[in-house]
C-alpha cells in the first residue's frame, strides 16, 4: 500500500493541480476563451425569484368537450346516425343513439383507424374511451388521451410564458417543465416579482365583440363585468377578432386628449373582419374583453379597413405598456396559478455568502487545528490533504458548473468535518499495528489496509444518504447533496492518493526512526 | 480500557425511555411544521426605522385578516420573521401587505425573503419528505445486510430509528420548526450514524473472527474501546464544523445545524449502546460471522 511508481505521483500531482487551477477560476478571471466554466449561484446566494406554476387544465377539457360534441354531432349527421340528447356532466359526453346503431357508433369509437378518435399506436389506446352505460352512450378522454391533452397545453404554455418573461428583460432566466401540469420559472437576480407575477397571472385572451341590446343574439349572449368593476354589459357572445389576430400591439401616447392607450395592428383575416364588422356596425359599442373583462366599449364612429386600431381604457403608461406585452406575447391555452414562490433580495443572498465563508473559514480552522494538536507531522499530512481536497471538490463543481446553494456551502463545511475521518481511521489502525510491529513500513502498510472495509462501508452509507436526497430534495437541499456526494468522493481520492503519496515519503525516508506516528 | 458493557442494561432502559418520551411527544404534541410543510407565507422583513418592532408589526399584521400570523426577531434587532397560513391562497396578497405597511411604515422597511407555499405542493413536499426518510432507512437496512449478517442490520437499523426519532422528539418538545432543511439534516444524520456503526461493526466482525473465546458482551466491549479514539475524533471533528455553521453560518443554517449536531451526538451515542447491545442479546457468536464466511 505504500508503493507509488515514478508515473503515479507524476498523475497525481497533475490531477490534482488541474483541479486547483479550475477551482481557482471562478476567483481570478481567465482569458474566457481558455476556461469559462464557474460554479453558479444558486438562488438563495445570489437573489432572484423562484415561481412555481400550474396549468389549470379544467377550462381546456371543457372546451375540448364542448367542440367535440359538435363534432359527434356533424360526423354522424353525414352518415345518417342521429345523436339525441347530448350533453356534457364531470368531464363526460352523454348522448343517445337508436338501438340499432349503437353498436356501430361504438365501433367507429374503437377502429383503429378511427376518424373522430385519434389511435396512439405507441401507447395502444385512443384519445377516447367509449361505453355503453344501458341508459346512454359515455365518451370521456382516456388516460392518454388525458396526457396528451395536458402535454400539449403545457407545451403551448411554456412558450407563451417564456415570451412574456423575455419580455421583461431580466437576465438569464430559467424556465423548465414539471412533471406535465406545472412550469418552473427561475429568476435570478431579480428581487421583487410582482410585474412577472403580474403578467403570468393573466391569460391574456383578447376579444372584440359587440355590446347588444338584443338578447336572443342568435350567438349566445352574456353579461361581463367592466375592469373597474362599475358597469356591467350584455355583450354578444360572436367573436369579431380575437388576440391570434394581432400583429403587435405597442403603448402610445394619444396626443389629443393626453391619454395613455395601446396601439394594435391586425393580420389580413383579422383586419378583413374588424373593417367589415366596423362598416356594418356603425353606431354600435364595440366591447374589449380581456379575460372575461370588459376594458373598454368605444362606439364605432367609421369603419376601419387599414387593419390598425387603438385599445383605450384609462390606463397608466406601465399598465398600457403590460397590456401591450401581454397581448404580444399570445394568450395562454389554460389560467396558471403560481403554487410555490421563493423569493430572496439580492443583500440576503450576500449575507449568506458571507456568512457561509465565515463558517467555512472557522470549521476549516478549528479542524486544522484540532489534528496538528492531535497528529503533529501526520495532522499536518491530514490537513495539506484537507486543503487539496477542498480545491478538488470545488473544481468538481466548477468543472460540472454544479449550482451552489447555503445549505451546498454547509455541505461542503460538513465535508470538511468529516473528511478526516478516514485519514483518522488509518491513523489509529497504525498505531495499533506498531504495538506488535516494530517494522514502520510493515505497521503502516497494514493500518492501511486493514482499514480500508471500514472506511469504504462508512462512506458508502453517507453517499447513498445523499443520492436519497439529491433525488427526493428541491433546489438548496439539492445543493447540498450535491457538495456531499461530490465532497465523498474527492475525500477518498485524496485520502488513498495524496496524503498516502506524503505518508508513504515520509515513512520510507524515516522508517528506522523508532514509532512514527 | 473502560468498560462500556457495565452499563450495557442502564443505557438499554434510558435509550428505551427516550424512544417512548419523544414518541409520546410526536404523536401528543406533534411537530411544529414550517411553511414548506404546512403551506402559507413566510416574509423576512429588516427595518431601520426603531418604530418598526415585533409589536408594531403584529398590530399590522393583525389588521390585515391574514388568519393566525406569528411576528418573531429573526437574528439581529431589526431583521423579523412573519409568518402567517394565507388560508385563502390569495393571490396578489404579498403586494397588499406592503402597500399597508407603506402607508404606516413609508419606506423604512425592506422584505429581504418572500416564500409563499400552496397547500397542494406543501402536501407533496411533506409526502416525498417522508419518503425520503424511509428509503434511505430502508436502503441502509439492505447495505448493511449485504455487508454484514442479519442480526448486525438489526442493530444499525435499531440506532438509525433512535437516532431519528429522539432528534425529532428534542425538535418536538421545543417546538422548533421542521422545513425542507430538517429533511436534508435528517438524512445526513442517517448517514453519519450508520458510517459510526459500521465502523465499529467492522472491528466486532473482524475479531469474532480472531478471538473464538471471547463472549459477545466482552468482545463488543473490546471492539468499542478499540475504535474509541477514532470515534471521538471524528466526532469532534464533525462538531466543530457544524457549530462554526451554527454559531456563524446565519440564521437560516441554524435549525438544520441544530438537528445535525443532536443527530451526531445521538448517532455516537447508538452505536455503542444500541447498536452493540442488540448483538450481545442476540447472542451472536463466532459461528455466525463463520457460517456467512462459508457461504460466500
Amino acid at each position: 500500500m505504500l508503493y507509488f511508481s515514478k508515473l503515479r505521483i507524476v498523475f497525481i500531482t497533475i490531477f490534482s493541480l488541474l483541479f486547483v487551477l479550475i477551482a481557482s477560476s471562478n476567483l481570478f478571471k481567465f482569458d474566457d476563451s481558455f476556461f469559462d466554466k464557474k460554479i453558479n449561484l444558486g438562488l438563495d446566494l445570489q437573489g432572484g425569484s423562484y415561481l412555481l406554476l400550474e396549468i389549470d387544465n379544467e377550462p381546456v377539457i371543457e372546451q375540448k368537450l364542448q367542440n367535440l360534441t359538435t363534432t359527434i354531432r356533424n360526423f354522424f349527421k353525414d352518415k345518417d346516425i342521429r345523436i339525441n340528447n347530448i350533453k356534457i356532466d364531470k368531464q363526460n359526453i352523454f348522448f343517445n343513439v337508436s338501438d340499432e346503431n349503437k353498436q356501430q357508433v361504438i365501433e367507429i369509437f374503437e377502429d383503429e383507424n378511427s376518424e373522430i378518435n385519434p389511435y396512439y399506436p405507441r401507447f395502444k389506446s385512443h384519445q377516447l374511451e367509449i361505453e355503453d352505460t344501458g341508459l346512454n352512450l359515455k365518451i370521456n378522454f382516456s388516460r392518454q388521451g388525458l396526457i396528451n391533452l395536458k402535454t400539449s397545453s403545457q407545451d403551448q404554455a411554456i412558450e407563451i410564458v417564456r415570451r412574456r418573461v423575455d419580455e421583461v428583460g431580466t437576465n438569464e432566466p430559467n424556465i423548465l417543465k414539471r412533471g406535465n401540469s406545472r412550469i418552473l420559472v427561475e429568476l435570478p437576480g431579480l428581487d421583487d416579482p410582482m410585474r412577472v407575477k403580474s403578467l403570468l397571472g393573466k391569460t391574456a385572451n383578447l376579444t372584440f365583440r359587440f355590446v347588444t341590446q338584443n338578447e336572443d343574439d342568435r350567438f349566445g349572449v352574456e353579461k361581463l363585468e367592466f375592469e373597474d368593476g362599475t358597469q356591467e354589459a350584455v355583450v354578444s357572445k360572436r367573436i369579431i377578432i380575437s388576440g391570434e389576430n394581432l400583429l403587435d400591439a405597442q403603448p402610445k401616447m394619444d396626443t389629443q386628449n393626453n391619454q395613455t392607450i395601446v396601439s394594435f395592428t391586425l393580420d389580413r383575416v383579422g383586419a378583413k373582419r374588424f373593417g367589415k364588422a366596423t362598416s356594418t356596425g356603425i353606431g354600435k359599442q364595440l366591447a374589449i374583453v380581456l379575460d372575461g373583462k370588459i376594458i373598454s366599449a368605444p362606439v364605432v364612429r367609421d369603419t376601419i379597413a387599414s387593419g390598425a386600431g387603438q385599445i383605450s381604457g384609462g390606463f397608466t403608461f406601465q399598465s398600457a405598456t403590460d397590456l401591450a406585452l401581454l397581448l404580444r406575447s399570445g394568450a395562454l391555452p389554460a389560467p396558471l396559478e403560481i403554487i410555490e414562490e421563493r423569493t430572496v433580495g439580492p443583500d440576503l443572498g450576500q449575507d449568506s455568502i458571507n456568512a457561509g465563508m465565515i463558517a467555512l473559514s472557522i470549521g476549516f480552522l478549528l479542524v486544522i487545528i484540532f489534528m496538528f494538536v492531535k497528529y503533529r507531522f501526520f495532522g499536518l499530512i491530514t490537513n495539506v490533504t484537507l486543503i487539496i481536497n477542498l480545491f478538488i471538490l470545488l473544481g468538481v463543481l466548477t468543472l460540472f458548473e454544479a449550482t451552489l446553494t447555503l445549505p451546498g456551502i454547509a455541505g461542503i463545511i460538513l465535508t470538511v468535518g468529516m473528511a478526516v475521518d478516514a485519514n483518522v481511521l488509518i491513523f489509529e489502525r497504525i498505531k495499533e499495528e506498531l504495538k506488535d510491529e516494530t517494522n514502520n513500513i510493515l505497521a503502516f502498510d497494514g493500518g492501511y489496509t486493514k482499514s480500508r472495509t471500514a472506511i469504504i462501508d462508512a462512506n458508502i452509507t453517507t453517499l447513498l444518504a445523499a443520492v436519497i436526497l439529491f433525488f427526493m430534495g428541491s433546489g438548496p437541499v439539492k445543493g447540498f447533496a450535491v457538495t456531499l456526494g461530490v465532497g465523498i468522493f474527492t475525500t477518498l481520492f485524496s485520502v488513498y492518493f495524496i496524503a498516502r503519496l506524503f505518508t508513504s515519503l515520509y515513512v520510507t525516508k524515516n522508517k528506522n526512526s523508532g514509532k512514527l506516528i | 480500557m473502560i468498560a462500556f458493557n457495565k452499563y450495557y442494561n442502564h443505557f438499554n432502559v434510558l435509550s428505551g425511555a427516550l424512544i417512548i418520551i419523544s414518541l409520546l411527544l410526536l404523536i401528543f404534541k406533534g411537530l411544529n411544521f414550517g411553511i414548506d410543510f404546512k403551506g402559507g407565507t413566510l416574509i423576512e422583513l429588516r427595518s431601520n426605522d426603531t418604530k418598526i418592532n415585533v409589536s408594531s408589526l403584529r398590530d399590522k399584521f393583525s389588521q390585515m385578516n391574514l388568519g393566525d400570523v406569528s411576528v418573531k426577531k429573526f437574528g439581529s434587532d431589526n431583521d423579523f420573521l412573519i409568518k402567517f397560513e394565507n388560508k385563502d391562497n390569495k393571490k396578489n396578497i404579498i403586494e397588499e401587505i406592503k402597500v399597508n405597511l407603506d402607508k404606516s411604515f413609508g419606506n423604512s422597511y425592506d422584505f429581504r425573503r418572500v416564500e409563499n407555499v400552496g397547500p397542494k405542493v406543501s402536501a407533496e413536499l411533506l409526502k416525498s419528505g417522508v419518503i425520503a426518510i424511509s428509503l434511505s432507512l430502508a436502503i441502509m437496512l439492505i447495505y448493511i445486510w449485504v455487508r454484514f449478517e442479519w442480526q448486525f442490520s438489526l442493530g444499525a437499523i435499531l440506532a438509525l430509528f433512535h437516532d431519528v426519532i429522539v432528534t425529532l422528539g428534542v425538535f418536538s418538545l421545543f417546538s422548533l420548526e421542521i422545513n425542507l432543511s430538517i429533511i436534508a439534516a435528517v438524512l445526513t444524520i442517517v448517514g453519519y450514524s450508520m458510517n459510526d456503526t459500521v465502523v465499529i461493526f467492522d472491528r466486532v466482525r473482524e475479531n469474532l473472527r480472531k478471538y473464538s473465546d471471547i463472549k459477545i458482551f466482552e468482545l463488543t466491549n473490546i471492539s468499542i474501546n478499540e475504535t474509541l479514539s477514532r470515534t471521538i475524533i471524528t466526532s469532534a471533528t464533525t462538531l466543530l464544523a457544524l457549530l462554526a455553521i451554527y454559531f456563524f453560518g446565519g440564521e437560516i443554517l441554524k435549525g438544520f445545524s441544530l438537528a445535525m449536531i443532536l443527530g451526531v451526538v445521538f448517532g455516537t451515542y447508538s452505536s455503542i449502546y444500541i447498536a452493540n447491545t442488540v448483538l450481545v442479546r442476540l447472542r451472536v457468536s463466532q459461528k455466525t460471522v463463520l457460517r456467512e464466511d462459508d457461504s460466500k
